[in-house]
């Protein structure tokens, strides 16, 4: 689903609009308090969240993937589709520990993302850094925005 | 024993931490995902602060309230526009009352890949240990 965003410009963190997303946020966590699951109409409810942001060169998807090792993500793009898939492991321990809290998760994900536009698959480039995945999608040559001079007589 | 198939991941938001104070800096400040677990010489911590560097990670442990935090800057340049924002970016905070005597001179913190490994030896004293009842 792609959602559009106004451009604000911004002041302080993504624009005017910080005091309504914090009642946002404070309105979805009050629903999981007594619903027991979480309302949130916006995204697609797939693990990894994935952010999406583009310039007039390339697509940029984000997520955020803590303790994921390069070798254990697969990213593949194909059409217009970008495809990210893993497990997430959380070492067991031994017998002898105690648990206080618990509350990673560990687990496999498969998520496919529909991009807006062509893409040049061939020049896709990934990089995880600090627990942060960063996709570098160059659009394809005719998708990209192109000017036209206007000629006047 | 069968093999077991890895369960898939559920996504889930990140939770807003409640602040004991007033933060000064705008921003959000959300509270990462903990495990905690004790052997008989340590309690280790691990916490998922996925965007923070090293330098921007302050443990700080006092009056035994050990506190996190972690500064993530957004990744975006300033020409990007968004198509779909799934999960909001900010900054991580999370305090915790430890309950052993834990020698702090031995802390051993790392970060890596966006997880923070924080070991807390145990003091030598706290360590249980048996005591053999002879019979008389």
């Amino acid at each position: 689903m792609i959602v559009r965003r106004f451009n604000i410009p911004a002041v302080g963190w993504r624009g005017a609009f910080e005091d309504l997303e914090q009642l946002r946020r404070d309105m979805e966590q009050r629903f999981q308090h007594v619903l027991g699951r979480t309302y949130r109409p916006e995204t697609a409810g797939v693990f990894p969240l994935i952010n999406l942001t583009e310039n007039k060169d390339n697509y940029y998807a984000r997520a955020e993937l803590p303790g994921l090792k390069a070798e254990e993500l697969n990213i593949s793009a194909t059409g217009r589709n970008l495809i990210l898939s893993g497990e997430r492991k959380i070492s067991a321990k031994g017998d002898d520990v105690n648990f206080h809290r618990r509350e990673r998760e560990a687990g496999s994900f498969n998520r496919i993302i529909a991009l807006p536009g062509d893409i040049d698959a061939d020049k896709v480039e990934a990089a995880l850094v600090d627990g942060v995945l960063t996709v570098t999608i160059p659009k394809a040559e005719a998708a990209k925005p192109k000017q036209i001079r206007v000629k006047s007589n | 024993m069968t093999e077991t198939v890895p369960k898939e991941l559920q996504a889930k938001g990140k939770m807003d931490a409640a602040l004991p104070v007033e933060h000064t800096k705008p921003g959000i400040v959300f509270t990462p995902a903990v495990d905690i677990f004790e052997t008989e010489k340590e309690i280790t911590l691990l916490a998922d602060v996925p965007g923070v560097k090293t330098e921007h990670l302050t443990i700080d442990l006092s009056d035994d309230v050990l506190t996190l935090t972690g500064e993530v800057k957004p990744l975006e340049g300033p020409d990007e526009e968004d198509i779909l924002i799934e999960y909001e970016v900010g900054n991580y905070y999370r305090q915790f009352t430890l309950s052993e005597l834990i020698d702090q001179n031995k802390i051993d913190a790392q970060l890596r890949d966006g997880v923070l490994r924080l070991t807390l030896p145990k003091v030598e004293k706290a360590t249980p240990r048996k005591i053999t009842v002879k019979a008389g």
